[in-house]
């Protein structure tokens, strides 16, 4: 199946973030097309992770703007992103550990949620209905993530690994137009790294999602991504396909030279 | 105007106190991060052997109507408020390391308890005095500048000179000693604290005996005041709020919402109350502190939390 | 072996999602249901119903009330006594203040008022959490002991706050011997407790969790955190309010503020930690703990006391409730932070793969 890359829905402009007098960001600027797989890159503390906090409005920028499809945010926040059918994953697994596998999962359907209180506090028509077709679609999901027999196991006494794909998973039970992903491959071994690798890219074929990732392992990122951005202290340094960006200077001297 | 200032300088010296105690839970809180609600419990128990040794010590020893009887008897007080805090360590917050705050916070809360009833069950439950030899007459001050002057309670005084040059001391500890560096580098981080050799449990203990001392002290000085007796252990529910708005990690914070309180309290009482019915001291701290709370979260001095993901 | 579920396969996902997956659990709840309406009025003295099991219904429906707030929605509160006030006084105002009122309704107005109360007070949660949180509701409970002594009007300008209420009676039923009461109360936390359990599986008990265990994460995920907290505030004390109406004008028929003191929070923070945060049946648990607590102890430190030749008074009892009662406190957080409710999982994990443990 072959994947059209679209217009651009995601578009970044200006965006600076202090936090106190620490410069995170300064005046970054670039657009995420629909369907494609962006990869933001740099050296450790370059501000890749509070770019995307920026995106889903966990961090509000002092200056700059957010276009979500043709949409103009100045102040986003969590609630609205999610709205706006963003989701993402997390850098350090943030799961709801008191809660098993399903029960993680189905908030993700939270949103899709109409029933009201007092139905679902009288278990009545509408709430049960809701509570067993949202039980279907997250079926759906543990299906596509191959997680089955955890279903009900409380997230907190799993491996790492499976942690990270629960966590996938939460994000994709929103059924989300643009995924975040924060370094979702960090600390996992060869083979963990293939499967997520190739959940990635499936859900990028198959349900057109576009995402945009943080990740380390170089080899991944110039494998699976159509565009990559390069941060180094909070700057901007290189912007463009793979190719382009392995043979920018600034970004060899700021980055792939000193870590090779 | 006199009688403002006098209200207000009333206001000043209880907060005085208020802060005392507050200055147990912010020593503890900063050093282990447990919100100790057992602080109260512990200045009943400090103001009840105190009492107590004060009474059975010079019958002991033949001393009486001497101050060394008395003497003898913080020491001794002292050094039980020091076997209590290294109890405390052993038996609870050592098998408690790593529990989130609300458990430790129901733990003092059990320790609470344990306290009050050790302390019933040893030195009696009636209400008891300590005298120390506080001057309990008034001064007038400033007769030439208000008419009648300004009534000052003596004892009210010393009381708050002996608070600040406790705070100032704990200060200094804090500030200068290696000891008061490793407290205070256990408060930043446990684990990296331990990783460089510092005792995590003998840090514990010493910052519960200092906090058991602070508590001797403001027991006898509430105790001198008001008597000793049970409801001594809710001084803790008083001094809540002046930690809660002075930051939960911040020693002068504790030092200023204690005045701030102590003030706001006594002022409300005397021009808000009868308006309302009186009896408003009581949740008029919590109100203030609540309101301080909705702007700064933190507290007045409390350090900003960055939340990360 | 009569514990395995072998051989019980859900087909459908409603199976799977009902309160009591496995038959054997079912079985037991609906036995112990019966056995409590019928059974029970059959066997019990009135010393019982009086002591022992009115005060443990009505306390357990409080203890639900503040699980689902602490246990549930991760926010300590230090104030559910003062839900239970504004409860019983809201109720008896309801009661004296409008003609012909139901009893049921008045009760029941009495915890929605308790909701709203709550819903104000829960509006610094939005704000602070953890330590600072639980000073916060310590607010509520000190403010309303203070509305309920000064403030004349709602307590109907008696002395001191102190109120009675007497001729109860539900659509022609009187209230007025220990069964009836007690089959009221039991009615009471049957339905309330089957409301707190279809809610914690819910999408709203999904929310409560979630903010508990990751709230940064549960905004990313469009979890409202102000909906979440303050609907976990409002269900919470409706239910202790509820539970503060019925220990007022069923349990004690003649009250004052002070039984609704900080003393009655604590004790219902108690309750849900020995029962087990986050699970409904600890929460019944932790209320007949200490429902019982005192009264075994009232009877065996006497006769322990006997036995070693000391004569223990009444005040040494009480000296001595305070201390086991905050051993038993620290002893719990250290060797079972998730409670009784706990004990009772793993004891039951244990009986499915009987006779192989592991």
């Amino acid at each position: 199946m072959s994947r059209k890359i679209g217009e651009v829905i995601l578009d970044l402009k200006k965006v600076s973030l202090s936090f106190g007098g620490v410069k995170a960001l300064t005046d970054i600027s670039f657009d995420v097309r629909e369907h494609e797989i962006r990869a933001i890159i740099g050296p450790n503390g370059a501000g890749k992770s509070s770019m995307l906090n920026v995106i889903n409005g966990v961090y509000r920028p002092q200056e700059g703007e957010i276009i979500l499809r043709g949409q103009h945010f100045t102040k986003m926040s969590p609630y609205k992103a999610a709205r706006a059918g963003i989701s993402r994953t997390f850098q350090n697994i943030a799961l709801f550990k008191g809660m098993n596998v399903i029960d993680n999962l189905m908030t993700g359907r939270n949103m899709k949620i109409r029933s009201n209180l007092i139905q679902q506090a009288f278990w009545w028509g509408p709430a049960r209905r809701e509570e067993l077709g949202h039980r279907a679609k997250v079926e759906e999901v543990i299906d596509f993530l191959e997680i089955q027999h955890i279903r009900k196991t409380p997230v907190g006494r799993l491996p790492y690994g499976l942690q990270k794909r629960v966590d996938l998973g939460r994000a994709l039970a929103m059924e989300p137009s643009i995924l975040l992903l924060d370094e979702p491959m960090a600390g996992m071994n060869v083979e963990e790294k293939q499967d997520m690798c190739r959940f990635i890219l499936d859900v990028n074929d198959q349900f057109g999602t576009t995402i945009v990732l943080i990740e380390h392992d170089m080899a991944v990122v110039m494998d699976i991504s159509d565009r990559v951005v390069v941060l180094d202290y909070g700057k901007k340094i290189g912007d463009g396909d793979p190719d382009a960006v392995r043979a920018n200077p600034d970004v060899i001297s700021a980055y792939l030279g000193a870590s090779h | 105007m006199g009688f403002f200032l006098e209200t207000l300088i009333g206001g000043l010296m209880a907060g005085m106190l208020y802060s005392l105690v507050a200055l147990g839970f912010v020593l503890i809180f900063k050093a282990s991060g447990v919100f100790n609600f057992a602080q109260g419990a512990m200045v009943l128990f400090a103001a009840l052997a105190m009492a107590r040794f004060a009474e059975w010590i010079p019958g002991w020893f033949g001393l009486e109507g001497s101050y060394l009887g008395t003497a003898a008897a913080f020491v001794v007080a002292g050094a039980l408020m020091f076997v209590v805090a290294w109890l405390i360590e052993r038996l609870v917050l050592r098998h408690l390391v790593n529990q989130e705050g609300a458990t430790l916070l129901m733990a003092t809360l059990g320790i609470a308890y344990v306290l009050e009833g050790i302390g019933s069950t040893l030195f009696g439950n009636d209400i008891y005095k300590i005298d120390v030899g506080m001057p309990k007459d008034p001064v007038f001050l400033f007769e030439e500048v208000f008419p009648g002057g300004l009534l000052i309670n003596k004892e009210d005084f010393i009381a708050a000179l002996i608070a600040a040059v406790l705070v100032g001391l704990l200060t200094l500890f804090f500030q200068k000693t290696t000891t008061g560096r490793a407290l205070r580098a256990v408060a930043d981080d446990h684990q990296a604290a331990q990783s460089i050799g510092i005792p995590l449990n003998r840090i514990w203990v010493i910052v519960w005996c200092v906090a058991g001392l602070v508590a001797l002290v403001a027991g006898v000085i509430w105790g001198s005041k008001l008597g000793v007796q049970f409801s001594l252990s809710t001084v803790a529910l008083r001094a809540l709020p002046v930690v809660i708005l002075g930051g939960l990690t911040s020693v002068p914070g504790a030092i200023l919402g204690g005045l701030i309180i102590g003030v706001g309290e006594k002022l409300s009482e005397v021009y808000l109350g009868p308006m309302v019915g009186g009896g408003i001291e009581i949740w008029f701290a919590y109100v203030l502190a609540l309101v301080v709370l909705l702007f700064r979260p933190q507290g007045l001095f409390g350090e900003k939390i960055i939340d990360r993901v | 072996m009569l514990y395995r579920e072998n051989g019980q396969f859900k087909t459908s996902y409603a199976a799977d999602q009902q309160v009591f997956p496995i038959a054997q659990d079912r079985w037991a709840v609906v036995g112990i249901v019966v056995f409590a309406f019928v059974a029970v009025p059959l066997l019990v003295d009135e010393y019982m119903f009086r002591a022992i099991l009115i005060p443990f219904l009505i306390l357990s429906l409080a203890a639900l009330g503040v699980n689902i707030l602490v246990g549930y929605c991760g926010q300590i509160t230090l104030g559910a006594g003062a839900f239970m006030a504004v409860g019983a006084y809201a109720a008896y105002n309801f009661h004296i203040r409008v003609e012909g009122m139901p009893l049921l309704l008045s009760l029941l107005l009495g915890g929605f008022t308790s909701a709203l109360v709550g819903i104000v007070f829960g509006i610094p949660s939005l704000r602070v959490r953890g330590l600072y949180l639980a000073v916060a509701t310590l607010a509520a409970q000190f403010f309303t002991d203070w509305v309920f002594l000064r403030i004349p009007w709602f307590t109907d300008n008696s002395l001191s706050g102190n109120v009675s209420v007497s001729n109860l009676q539900v659509m022609g039923w009187q209230l007025n011997n220990p069964l009836n009461k007690y089959l009221f109360c039991l009615a009471f936390l049957t339905v309330f407790a089957l409301l707190a359990k279809n809610m914690t599986r819910s999408a709203i008990g999904r929310q409560w969790m979630a903010i508990r265990d990751m709230d940064v994460a549960a905004e990313v995920i469009g979890i409202r955190p102000l909906f979440a907290k303050l609907s976990a505030f409002a269900v919470s004390s409706f239910f202790v309010g509820t539970a503060g109406a019925l220990w007022a004008f069923v349990h004690l028929a003649s009250w004052e503020p002070a039984a609704f003191s900080v003393d009655r929070s604590f004790q219902l923070l108690f309750m849900v930690i020995i029962g087990g945060l986050g699970s409904v049946m600890g929460s019944f648990f932790g209320a007949a703990f200490i429902v019982i607590l005192p009264i075994v102890l009232n009877r065996l430190l006497p006769e322990i006391g006997d036995l070693v030749g000391v004569e223990i008074s009444t005040a040494g009892i009480s000296h001595a409730e305070l201390i086991i009662f905050g051993g038993l406190i620290i002893f719990f957080l250290i060797k079972e932070p998730h409670g009784l409710a706990r004990l009772w999982s793993t004891g039951k994990e244990k009986l499915r793969l009987w006779p192989f443990p592991h």
